[in-house]
Parts: structure tokens; sequence; C-alpha cells
């Protein structure tokens, strides 16, 4: 057979390292100001301005670090190893740079957007539409890519880690285009399609597999390309990986409702989330065995070589995030941690060690690589892991500490029965230290990763970038596929792999999705909740630009401890207007599903919202003077109203026209509640009026009249 | 009141066991081909990664 000569395309892997490493730093500096926000509320206000203010910048964190630190780390190991799998170049360098500086382009967009307070309020999907369908369309020209080099390969079969990135690929698309279904309003605003208790099960669909498809398979993929060929041995078991492959993207994407635990998710579809999360642990585990096991007998190179140092912590992370992940999943353990700071300690174990450590540890050795020289400084790469190290645990050691002493003491009783600590602010006030210890394990982890830019970009300094990469392999002949195992029919197959990883991941969902929403159109609809007012509606939107469900909860769960402290539980009737669903995942403060009935009173939420201090010595919430000064902008007023009667919110036909005279009638209200109160400078065209209507509104439905 | 809810949605006594039925039927085809997968397949396939000849432009040893 003739070889053929081509050339695998380095620059582009170098792009995406460079720029992994810049927004990985970026990243993680936003994470440490909004740890250190918490820690330390007073210092230099917090930092709380309007665009810095902790609820719209914690946004900006999670999505720095998923989509610009892990997104391009993923396509960097993606680009880099597919073409050395399929001994081909990548399909069109055209495509290539398409996809990276518009996948630049849209986490700009998002570093903009997001402090401005532009955001859809769901959770790792805040962007709104407009960036949406720019993911969309640069997602597609990765795909193109990544499937025209698949086309054209030179080697016969598809090496697991390419199954992987198939995967991937699907599975995000349909979990992107499922989720970010909206109607939009304006040009940055948009309601989700979805109300309450569908829409709440949509996004933990998305979320929790987001988690599995963006932060779980591309990274097996590499680790499964990389630490072999790191490690110079193969893999311990492809029989394994397969197994790890199919059981892993066939089990996920049942799992997503063990976010919704004793929420108004309907139970069978929560134990279908907690049996599956259950199952998990075999596969995931499988994996982490493959992966440490395939050291086997090189141990002493682990400790040599700082690459495989940073591999062995990755995996060992992984396996850790995904044994605690089904343990948090059983609803007793659930109870105690969900909506405390062990969930933030869970999900860092897998971002900092799995996803970071595994990034690093790739980096160390694909940049000299490509760069044919050595690493710069072994020493400060070795700085770099025992720094990361001791970030982690001083992240994670302080969080669990946390998580657990909050969770407990929301449910712990007196021998009479009453709430021990019945002031949320007891909760809070006892977690500062472990706030600040958190915080300072994040600046460790952050300064070993600058040390890692230093050093790299003095790696590629001294060395020089080999472009175009010269490689030989026989072309592959047509008559590959006769006599072969059926399962080659898939295996070699580029596109009967997406249809059938397709058809796996589609079981899951539909099982679960449908069901769901068949429920609605039986559920008893409470006749007293009612769409809100056009007021409550501005608040509504208000509440999801500063992100306040990022720290607070509006779903009460039917525990005696929680229902002494917020009132009756949640009821899924009573969401049935609201898209999107508010339920948030954390309570950085107290629960608001009943606030409207626990705290009516106007000027206290006046006088809180513009210093939360006045009226709840030690709160750690920031101010918010903006929402007293700014007017309240009531252009899209009538275009809001029409588009949630689109979406079968009853408000009366032709209402749009009537609603700013209502909105103004009642924000008039609520002025003279003020000046009442003795707040005399009070306008009723401000925003914190909006958002005071909203708070008054919150839980009132089934409480003012007889419910059922 | 779920359960209500349940047993108005026509035919919802199969989604349990359809579930059922697809789970062990994955599985069980998965473990038969683990175990019936060719062994000089599965070694070549293992050695994929390390077969690339890229360590042949690079100083860094593997």
């Amino acid at each position: 057979m003739a070889l053929e000569t081509f050339q695998y395309d380095n620059r582009i892997v170098r792009n995406f390292a460079i720029a992994t490493m810049i927004w990985g730093v970026i990243g993680m500096l936003v994470g440490v100001i909004v740890a250190f926000q918490l820690a330390f509320p007073n210092w230099l206000g917090g930092l709380h301005m309007e665009y810095t203010a902790f609820g719209r910048i914690r946004p900006l964190h999670t999505n720095a670090v998923i989509f610009a630190f892990v997104g391009n780390g993923i396509f960097m190991g993606v680009y880099y190893s597919l073409q050395r799998l399929c001994k081909a170049r990548m399909f069109s360098d055209l495509l290539g740079k398409l996809h990276f500086w518009g996948w630049q382009l849209i986490i700009v967009s998002a570093v903009i957007t997001l402090p401005l307070g532009l955001t859809s309020s769901k959770e790792y999907a805040e962007l709104e539409w407009p960036i949406d369908i720019a993911i969309t369309l640069i997602w597609v020209v990765f795909g193109i890519n990544m499937f025209g080099t698949i086309f054209k390969r030179r080697e016969r079969h598809m090496y697991v880690a390419i199954w992987f990135y198939i995967a991937t690929f699907i599975t995000v698309a349909v979990l992107h285009l499922v989720n970010s279904f909206s109607i939009p309003v304006t040009f940055m605003k948009s309601y989700s399609w979805y109300a309450g208790v569908q829409d709440a099960l949509v996004q933990w669909w998305y979320g929790h597999n987001a988690v599995a498809f963006f932060l779980t398979t591309p990274y097996l993929g590499l680790m499964y390309y990389f630490l072999p060929k790191i490690a110079g041995r193969p893999v311990y078991s492809y029989r394994l990986s397969i197994i790890h492959f199919w059981a892993l993207i066939f089990l996920y994407i049942w799992a997503g409702p063990h976010h919704l635990l004793y929420t108004s998710l309907p139970d069978w579809a929560q134990s279908l989330g907690v049996v599956f999360s259950i199952m998990l642990i075999a596969p995931s585990w499988g994996g982490m065995i493959n992966g440490l096991l395939t050291l086997r007998g090189a141990w002493d190179k682990v400790r040599e070589d700082v690459r495989l140092k940073f591999m062995v912590v990755a995996i060992t992370a992984y396996g850790m995030a995904t044994f605690e992940g089904p343990m948090l999943s059983l609803k007793n353990v659930n109870a105690i941690a969900h909506f405390t700071d062990w969930i933030v300690a869970h999900v860092h174990v897998g971002a900092l060690g799995w996803n970071g450590f595994l990034t690093f540890g790739i980096l160390y050795w694909l940049v000299p690589k490509i760069f044919r020289t050595e690493l710069f400084s072994e020493k400060l790469a070795n700085i770099h892991f025992w720094l990361g190290t001791l970030g982690i645990l001083f992240y994670a050691i302080p969080m669990y500490w946390a998580g657990f002493t909050q969770g407990s003491m929301w449910a712990e009783v007196t021998p009479t029965g009453q709430l021990m600590y019945p002031n949320f602010l007891n909760t809070v006030t006892n977690l500062i230290p472990m706030y600040a210890m958190r915080g300072f394990g994040g600046l460790l982890y952050l300064s070993g990763a600058i040390i890692m830019l230093y050093n790299l970009t003095k790696t590629m300094l001294q060395g020089n970038l080999l472009v175009n990469e010269e490689a030989q392999a026989p072309a592959l002949t047509n008559d590959v596929h006769k006599g072969k195992h059926w399962h080659s029919w898939i295996e070699m197959r580029p596109i009967q792999m997406l249809v059938f990883s397709l058809i796996v991941i589609l079981i899951g969902t539909v099982i679960e999705i449908i069901p769901t929403f068949l429920v609605e159109s039986n559920v008893k609809t409470i006749s007293s909740v009612k769409p809100y007012s056009p007021l409550e509606l501005q608040g509504r939107d208000l509440y999801i630009k500063e992100g306040c469900n990022n720290c607070h909860s509006q779903m009460i769960r039917p525990f005696r401890a929680e229902t002494m402290r917020y009132g009756e539980y949640s009821k899924a009737g009573e969401f049935v207007y609201d898209h999107p669903f508010l339920w948030g995942s954390k309570r950085t403060g107290p629960d608001l599903a009943r606030e409207g009935v626990l705290n009516p009173n106007s000027g206290w939420h006046y006088r809180h919202m513009f210093d939360p201090r006045s009226e709840s010595p030690g709160s750690i919430m920031p101010s918010y003077p903006w929402l007293i000064s700014n007017t309240l902008d009531n252009s899209s007023l009538e275009a809001k109203i029409s588009a949630m009667q689109t979406l079968g919110v009853p408000y009366a036909e032709g209402y749009e026209k009537q609603a700013l005279a209502d909105l103004e009638a009642q924000a008039a209200k609520i002025v003279s509640e003020l000046e009442a109160d003795g707040i005399k400078n009070a306008k009723a065209d401000k925003e914190i009026i909006a958002l005071i209507a909203y708070l008054q509104r919150l839980g009132t439905d089934i409480m003012v009249k007889d419910n059922e | 009141m779920y359960k209500d809810v349940l047993r108005s949605i026509d035919g919802i006594e199969i989604f349990p066991i359809l579930s059922l039925i697809i789970f062990v039927l994955f599985f069980t085809v998965l473990m038969i081909y683990i175990l019936k997968v060719d062994k000089k397949f599965i070694s070549d396939m293992k050695d994929l990664p390390l077969k690339d000849n890229d360590c042949l432009t690079s100083k860094t040893p593997l």
C-alpha cells in the first residue's frame, strides 16, 4: 500500500491552548472575587457595584470556567488528538478558524452581557437568545469540521476517544436546543418557552447533562487519548472503555431530576433520577479504574513526571466526584445537602480536580511538543501542582464543613418543637470563616494557574511552533468492512455512531420529559393562582436581571423545619405562569417562595435593598442603591405582556394596552405605603417599586383564599 | 395527588415496564458484544494512540 504524506495542523491547537489558559485565569479570578464578596461583604462595599454585584458576576464565573476554560480545553484536545487518531489533517482550516474566533466572540459577548444583567436566569444557560443562536451556529461549524475529518481518515477504526467526542457533539446540540427554547421579547430579553415544573425539569435535564456531556464525556475522550500518550503505555482495558462509554451515555441522561428532589416535581420522576444516579457509579468508577490501572507498573514515572501527577489527581477527583454525586442524590442525604455549600464543594472537586488538572496535565505535555522544545521549568510546574492540590483542599474542606453545618442548622429543632435557629442569619454568620478559607483556597489555585501561564508562555517563546507537522499513513481502502463483526457496523462509521448515540440519549430524555409534559395538561390548576400584574412582572424581570435566584430559592420543601421557617410547602400549581421558573439551587440567603406572606412590608424592603445591614445586621447581601435611583424601563411592557399571552398566560385580550395604567396605579399604592412608613422621597417610576411589588406577591396566591 | 394525575394519562403503566425492558436489553447486548469481541481487534485498538508518529518530530520524550 502506498504511503500518503500529509500534515497535521498545530496552529489551531496552539490557539485553543492559549485561549484555555487565558480564559482559565480570568474565570478563576472572577471566582476568587465572588468568593471574597461572600467572606467580606463590607470590604470596599464587597465590590458590589451595579455591574459587579455578586448576583451578576457569579454566573460570569461559572460561564467563564465551563465554556471558556473547559470549552477551549476540549477543543484544544480534540483538534490535537482527532487528527492523530484519524491520521488526517483537520477537514478545513477555514472552519477551524471560524470555530476558534466564533467561540472567543461568544465568550466576549458573555463577558459583556452578564455584568449588564442580560440573562435568562437558567443556570449554565444564562446567555440571551442572540448568543444562543451564535452558539448553535459555531457548534455546527465544529461538528462539520470534526465529521469531515473523521470521514477522510486513514485509520480504519475509530478509537474510543472519538466515540466520546461524537456523543459530546450530538448531545450538547440536543441539550442546548431544547433548553434554550424561548420567545424573544426584545433584542436581549426573552422568556422561556416552558413554565414552572416543566421549565425546572428541562433546565435540570440540561444542567445535569451539561455536566455530563460538556465537563465529563469530552474530558474522558481526552483522558483515553492523552493518558496513554503521556504514560507511554496503552489503556488498561479497551473492553472496559467500551462499557464505560455506552453505559455512561445511556445512564447519565436519566439522572437530571436528582437536582429537584423534594421539589414540586412529580415523585416518580424524582425516584427515576435517584435510581439512575446510583447506577452511574458503575461506569464512572469503571472509567476511573481504567485510567488509574493504565499506570500500573509505571508509578515510578508518576513520581517524576508532573504531567502524570496532574493526571492522577484529576482521575482521582473524577472518581470522588462521581461517587459523591450518587450519594448526594439519595433523598436523605440530599435533604441536608441541597441548597447548601456542600453542592458547591462537590462541583469544585469536579471542576478544579478533574477538569482543571486534566487540562493542566495535557497543556504541560502538549505545548512543548508542538513547539518542539522542553518545558521551560519543570520546577515551576511542580510548584503549580502543589499550589493547585492545596488549593483544592482549602476550597473543598471548608465548603463541606459549611454545607453540613448550614444544612443541619436549618433542620435543627428544640425539644419543644421550635426551630433552634429561627433567624436565617444565624446560619449565615457561622459560615463566614469558612467562606474566607474557601477564598484562600481559590487564591492558591489561581496562583498556580498564573504560574502555568508564565511557564508555558516562556516555553512557547523559547521554542518554535511546528505549524504543519508532517506525517505518513497508508490510504484507507474500501473493502475494510467485509466479514467483520456486526458491531463494526457502528464502530467504523461515524454517522451510525452519531445516530446510535442520539438514540441512546433520547431514550432517557423521552421517558423522563414526555410524561411530565402530559402531566401539565392534567394538573389541576389552582384557581386562585393568577398571572402577575404588570408591575410584578417588571419586578420579576429585575429579580432575574440582578440574579437574585443565585442566592435565594423559591421552593419550600415539604419538611417540618422548612414549613415552620417559610410557611406552606410549594405546590406545582403555583408556578404555572412562571416563565422561566425561579426555584434556584442555592440558599446563601433565605427562601423567598412566600416572602409576600412572611414579609409584605414595603418600607422594610425599601430600606433593606438600600442597605441590607440596616434591617438584618450581619447580612452578607449586596446593597442595591441603583434600584432606588434607576428609572423603570416600561418601553417593552406591551411586548412582554403579548409574549406571555403567546405562551398561554391568560391575560385578557387587549390587556397589553391597559398594562401601563395598571402598573402606574399599583406603583402609586406602594409609594403611598412607603410614605406612611416615613420614606418621603420614594418615586413611583423607580425600579425598586417594581421589585417590592414582586416580592410582596411571592407565595400569596394560595394563602389569600382557600386552597383546594 | 400525583398518583391521580399519573393515572389520568393513557397508557402510563407502560412507562416503567418499557424502561426496564430497554435497560435490560441494552446491557445484555453490550455484555454479549464485549465478551465476543475479537482479542486482536482489542489489542490493535489499545495501541492506536501510541502508534501515531508525531514523536518523530518532537524533542520531548514520550
